[in-house]
C-alpha cells in the first residue's frame, strides 16, 4: 500500500514554496523522519522529513513551484534489501484531493498492480509490539525498526526500548535543524554506539542532525569573508538606569528589566543606520530588509537554538523582555514553532552568561553579521585623563567582507557602543 | 551394525517417550516404543491423572459438606461411595490410555511389551514373558522416568507403609493417616483424604512446605490447609516405626525431642528418584550424575553416540510437560532440526486447594541472584468473580527487574491458579515485562483480573 508525500502545512503566511531539491533519489528506502528534500519558504528552507518508511518514488521536480497540500512523492512498501514491485506512478495520485495537512495513505486499488509484502523479520507493524513496548515508543517518539529486540523472534522488549532511548539521551547532543522540532527518531544509519576501541577512545557517531550543522557552518565560512571587530562598551550609564528603574518596570509590564533589551534596541537602532548588516547576499543579489528579524542565541540542554524575535524594530523595550523571555522558554521546553526559528536577519548572542570575555562569534547563514555580548567585568580605563573602574564590556561584530566593508562594521559597533553608554540616545533614537 | 530394524527405539511409554515417539513418527522416522508396564508411565496410571481425578472428586465432596449450604443448597444426607470414587478415577485412567494406544496406531509406532536392556551399539534386547528378542536401531531415547524414594528407615511395604501409588487406591478412608514429605505430592494426596475424612498430619524435614517455591506463597498455602484441618510438624524427621496390629508408631526427631505418632497409614512422599537399575547402562558405559540420573547435554544426548535420554530420568523438575517439551525437542535434535526447551518457562503446580502455581523465579532465588527487583502483589479478596465463585482465599504475586521491568516470577494462590499460570508463562517465553500485563485487556469478571491488577501495582 503506498502512501502520499504532501507538503505540509509549514507555519502562517506560507502558501507556496518552491523544491529546491531532492535528497533522495527514486527508488531509495528511507527511514520515517528521514528528510526526504529542501523546500524554500520565504522565510527559510525547510527539509521536509518522511512521514514513513519505504521505497520513495519523486513525482515532482526541483525547481518546481508547489502549494501547501501538493503530492511530491510516493512511499511504498519495502525494505532497505528488498523494494517492492514497481508501482505504477503516471498514476491516479495527482488526482486525489489536496488535503493540507501529513500525508494519507493511497487507496490500494488505484496503484498497485502486483505487490511483493516485505519480509516479516524486517516488518515492526504496531500489532506485533507488547502493549507496554508500543507506548514507550509513542511516548519518546521513537521508530520501532531503531530497535533491536532481545525478545522473542527479535522482538523489542519493553527494556530494549529504555536502553535505546537513554543511549540516545547520552549521545551526541541533538542539534534541531532550523526546519523541523528535533525528535528521537532513527535518524542517524546506527543509534550511537560506544565503542572504546581499548585504547581509551570513545567512538559515537555524529547525529545526521550534527553532521548538518557541521556542514553548514564550514559552508558560511567557505562562503563568506568572515571577519571579526571588536569594541568595548562601558556600562554603567545601563547599570544605574536598571537600578533606578527595574523594580517599577517589573511592576508595571510583569517582566524582569534586563541587559537584553538595552542590548537589542540599540541594535535594530544600529541596524537601520548600516542596512548592509540587516541584509543577506543571495547569489548574485543582495537582499535588504525593511525589518528586523533578530536571532537570539540560546543554550539549551540539547544545544545552541536562534529563535528569532520577529520585528525586533517596532517592538518597545518591554516587548523585547516579554518575547524573549517566551522564546528562550520555549526553547528550553522544545516548544518552539517553524516560525520562531526562521527568518532571523541579524543575530545577538551573549556568552558573557558564561562568562567569556571575548570571542568571535560565527555567521548564521545567509545573514551578513552577529553580534557578540560578552561577560561585565570591573575594569580600570582612562576617562578625563584619570583612572576610574567601570563595568566593562567587550563587543564584538563577526561580518561578511564580501558585502560590508570595515568602515560599515567599526562605525556599527562604534554607534553601538554610544547608544548602550548613554541610553538616552536609545530614547531619543539617535 | 546390521540392518536397522527403526530409526528410533523409545524405552518407556510415559509422557517424554510416548511424546517423543509419536512426534517422531510424525518426522517420518520408524519407531517402536517398549514398554514394561503400562502405556502412559508414572503420570497417567500412577501420578498426575489418577491423583487429579481424586482431587476433584473429594474436592466435591468437602462442598457437599460445607459451602454448597451458603448457596441455598440444602442436602439431606452425605454419602461417600469410595469405591464409586475409585471406579471413577480407574475408568479416566483407563480412557486416556486408549487414547494412547490409538495415537500408537495412528502414527503407526510400534508398540513393544517388554523390559528393555542396552546391548551394544544401537541394540537393545527386549524381555518379555515369550523370551528375548534382539532389536536395532539408529537412535535410542531412555525415558525410563522415575519412582518413589524409599526411606531407609522406613521401607515400603504397600499396606502401612505406602507410596503415592497405593494412596491413589486405598479400599477404605483411614481414620489417621501420616504423610512424610511437605512436597507437592505429599500435600495433595494428604488433602485428598483429609477431604474424605481422614485426619491427616504432615511431617517435613525442613522448616517449610515446597522447597521449590516461593517462601512466602508456601507459608499462606500451609495457613490454608491447617484451616481445612490438616497439621503439619516442620522441621521433623521420621527415624522409624513400629508396625502393630492397631496401626503405626511412627517415631518422630526434630531438634528439641523424640515423639511418637499413632497412624493407620504412613505415606512416604519425600521425592523421587530415576529409574536405571535394568537398563544395563554401565555395561555400556552410558554415565549418571551424582543422584543416579543419565548425564545429557543440552541436545539430550548421553556419552554414547546415539543414545539419548529424556524426562524423570535425566537431571530438571520431575514434570509431566518438561519431560513432554524434551521428548519432542530431542527427536527434533536427532532430526538435525533445532530443538530446544525453555527452562526458565517452566510452570509449576500444586494442585490442593487452592492451587499454587508458579513460573519463573521465587522471591529467595530472585535475592540470591542478587537481583533487583520489584513486587506487585494482589488478592483474590479483591476479585469480585472469586467472590461469585465463593473462593477468596489467595493472592497474586509478581516480581519483576527494577532495571527494564522485565518479568522475573509470577506466583498464584489460589483457585484455578493452574490454569492462571499459562498467561504468566506466555508473557516470560516473549520476553515481557509487567506493564505488558496491566495493559493487555482481561475479560471482566474473571480470576485473570487478580493477575491484571498485581501488574498494575508495579507501573509507575
Amino acid at each position: 500500500m503506498a502512501i502520499e508525500v504532501t507538503i505540509p502545512n509549514l507555519g502562517e503566511s506560507i502558501s507556496e514554496v518552491t523544491l529546491i531539491e531532492w535528497l533522495k533519489a527514486p527508488g531509495d528506502y528511507v527511514e520515517r523522519d528521514e528528510p526526504i528534500c529542501v523546500l524554500e519558504t520565504d522565510k527559510a528552507n525547510v527539509e521536509l522529513p518522511s512521514p514513513a518508511a519505504g521505497i520513495i518514488q519523486p513525482l515532482r521536480k526541483s525547481e518546481e513551484t508547489l502549494s501547501i497540500g501538493d503530492v511530491i512523492a510516493q512511499l511504498n512498501e519495502g525494505t532497505p534489501t528488498q523494494p517492492a514491485a514497481e508501482v505504477n506512478t503516471s498514476a491516479s495520485n495527482t488526482t486525489l484531493a489536496q488535503d493540507p495537512g501529513p500525508a494519507k495513505e493511497a487507496e490500494p486499488s488505484t496503484t498497485t498492480s502486483s505487490e511483493i509484502s516485505s519480509t516479516p523479520t524486517a516488518d515492526l507493524s504496531e500489532p506485533q509490539l507488547s502493549p507496554a513496548v508500543r507506548r514507550l515508543l509513542d511516548e519518546h517518539n521513537v521508530d520501532p525498526a531503531a530497535i533491536k529486540g532481545s525478545g522473542k523472534d527479535g522482538r523489542p522488549t519493553k527494556g530494549d526500548v529504555i536502553e535505546f532511548v537513554e543511549a540516545q539521551r547520552t549521545a551526541a547532543a541533538q542539534f534541531p535543524s532550523i526546519s523541523t522540532p528535533s525528535k528521537l527518531s532513527a535518524d542517524q544509519p546506527e543509534p550511537p554506539t560506544s565503542n572504546t576501541g581499548g585504547h581509551g577512545l570513545r567512538r559515537v557517531a555524529m547525529t545526521r542532525i550534527r553532521q548538518r550543522i557541521a556542514e553548514r557552518l564550514v559552508t558560511a565560512q567557505q562562503t563568506a569573508a568572515m571577519l571579526s571587530t571588536f569594541n568595548e562598551v562601558d556600562l554603567s550609564a545601563i547599570i544605574e538606569l536598571r537600578r533606578r528603574h527595574k523594580e517599577r518596570f517589573a511592576e508595571v509590564h510583569a517582566v524582569t528589566l534586563g541587559f537584553m533589551s538595552f542590548f537589542c534596541r540599540a541594535t535594530v537602532l544600529a541596524l537601520r543606520e548600516f542596512a548592509d548588516l540587516n541584509a543577506s547576499i543571495d547569489g548574485t543579489d543582495i537582499v535588504y530588509h525593511d525589518f528586523v528579524h533578530l536571532g537570539i542565541a540560546v543554550s539549551t540542554e540539547r544545544g545552541l537554538l536562534v529563535p528569532v524575535l520577529r520585528h525586533a524594530d517596532t517592538l518597545s523595550m518591554a516587548e523585547i523582555e516579554t518575547e524573549i523571555k517566551r522564546l528562550a522558554t520555549g526553547a528550553r521546553d522544545n516548544k518552539l514553532t517553524l516560525d520562531d526559528l526562521s527568518g532571523g536577519t541579524f543575530t545577538i548572542t551573549n556568552g558573557g552568561v558564561f562568562g567569556s570575555l571575548l570571542s568571535t562569534p560565527i555567521l548564521n547563514p545567509p545573514q551578513s553579521g552577529i553580534l557578540g555580548m560578552h561577560t561585565i567585568k570591573d575594569r580600570p580605563i582612562a576617562v578625563d585623563g584619570e583612572v576610574v573602574v567601570r563595568p566593562m564590556m567587550y563587543v564584538a561584530l563577526s561580518y561578511d567582507h564580501r558585502l560590508i566593508d570595515g568602515q560599515t562594521s567599526v562605525t556599527f559597533l562604534l554607534r553601538l557602543k554610544e547608544l548602550l553608554e548613554d541610553p538616552a540616545r536609545l530614547m531619543l533614537e539617535i | 551394525m546390521g540392518q536397522a530394524n527403526y530409526d528410533l527405539l523409545v524405552i518407556g511409554a510415559g509422557p517424554a517417550g510416548y511424546k517423543a515417539a509419536s512426534h517422531a513418527s510424525s518426522l517420518g522416522m520408524k519407531v517402536a516404543c517398549v514398554e514394561r508396564s503400562k502405556l502412559g508411565g508414572t503420570c497417567l496410571n500412577v501420578g498426575c491423572i489418577p491423583s487429579k481425578a481424586l482431587l476433584e472428586s473429594s474436592e466435591r465432596y468437602r462442598e457437599a459438606f460445607g459451602t454448597l449450604d451458603s448457596h441455598g443448597i440444602k442436602l439431606g444426607s452425605v454419602e461417600l461411595d469410595l469405591g464409586t470414587m475409585m471406579d471413577r478415577k480407574e475408568q479416566i485412567v483407563h480412557t486416556m490410555e486408549g487414547g494412547i494406544r490409538a495415537l500408537f496406531k495412528n502414527r503407526m509406532v510400534d508398540h513393544i511389551s517388554g523390559s528393555a536392556r542396552l546391548a551394544g551399539e544401537g541394540s537393545v534386547v527386549i524381555a518379555s514373558a515369550e523370551g528375548e528378542t534382539l532389536l536395532r536401531a539408529s537412535n535410542i531415547l531412555i525415558a525410563t522416568g522415575s519412582t518413589p524414594i524409599q526411606l531407609p528407615a522406613l521401607p515400603f511395604d504397600g499396606h502401612r507403609i505406602i507410596s503415592s501409588t497405593e494412596a491413589l487406591s486405598l479400599e477404605h478412608v483411614p481414620q489417621r493417616m501420616a504423610v512424610i514429605g511437605g512436597g507437592a505430592i505429599g500435600l495433595e494426596l494428604g488433602s485428598v483424604w483429609n477431604r474424605l475424612g481422614a485426619e491427616v498430619l504432615v511431617i517435613e524435614f525442613l522448616d517449610h512446605l515446597l522447597p521449590d517455591m516461593d517462601l512466602e506463597m508456601s507459608d499462606q498455602l500451609q495457613r490454608l490447609l491447617r484451616r481445612q484441618g490438616l497439621s503439619f510438624r516442620l522441621g521433623t524427621r521420621a527415624t522409624g516405626a513400629e508396625i502393630t496390629d492397631e496401626g503405626v508408631h511412627l517415631q518422630l526427631s526434630d531438634e528439641e525431642e523424640e515423639s511418637v505418632e499413632t497412624c493407620d497409614i504412613v505415606l512416604v512422599a519425600v521425592g523421587r528418584r530415576a529409574v536405571t537399575e535394568t537398563l544395563g547402562l554401565e555395561g555400556i558405559g552410558v554415565t549418571l550424575d551424582g543422584k543416579g540420573r543419565v548425564n545429557v547435554d543440552d541436545r539430550f544426548r548421553t556419552n554414547i553416540d546415539g543414545i539419548y535420554a529424556i524426562g524423570d530420568v535425566t537431571a530438571g523438575p520431575m514434570l509431566a510437560h518438561k519431560a513432554e517439551e524434551e521428548g519432542v525437542a530431542a527427536v527434533e535434535c536427532m532430526a538435525g532440526r533445532p530443538g530446544h526447551v525453555n527452562y526458565a518457562a517452566i510452570p509449576s503446580v500444586v494442585y490442593t486447594f487452592p492451587e499454587l502455581a508458579a513460573v519463573g523465579l521465587a522471591e529467595e532465588e530472585a535475592r540470591r541472584q542478587e537481583l533487583d527487583y520489584r513486587v506487585g502483589k494482589y488478592p483474590f479478596r479483591a476479585n469480585a468473580r472469586a467472590h461469585c465463585m465463593g473462593e477468596i482465599d489467595g493472592l497474586v504475586k509478581i516480581l519483576a527487574e527494577v532495571r527494564n521491568d522485565r518479568l522475573l516470577g509470577v506466583h498464584i494462590l489460589g483457585t484455578q491458579a493452574s490454569h492462571l499460570i499459562a498467561e504468566a508463562v506466555s508473557v516470560i517465553e516473549f520476553g515481557g515485562s509487567a506493564e505488558d500485563i496491566a495493559r493487555t485487556i482481561h475479560a471482566h469478571p474473571t480470576l485473570s483480573e487478580v493477575i491484571k491488577e498485581a501488574a498494575w501495582t508495579l507501573v509507575p
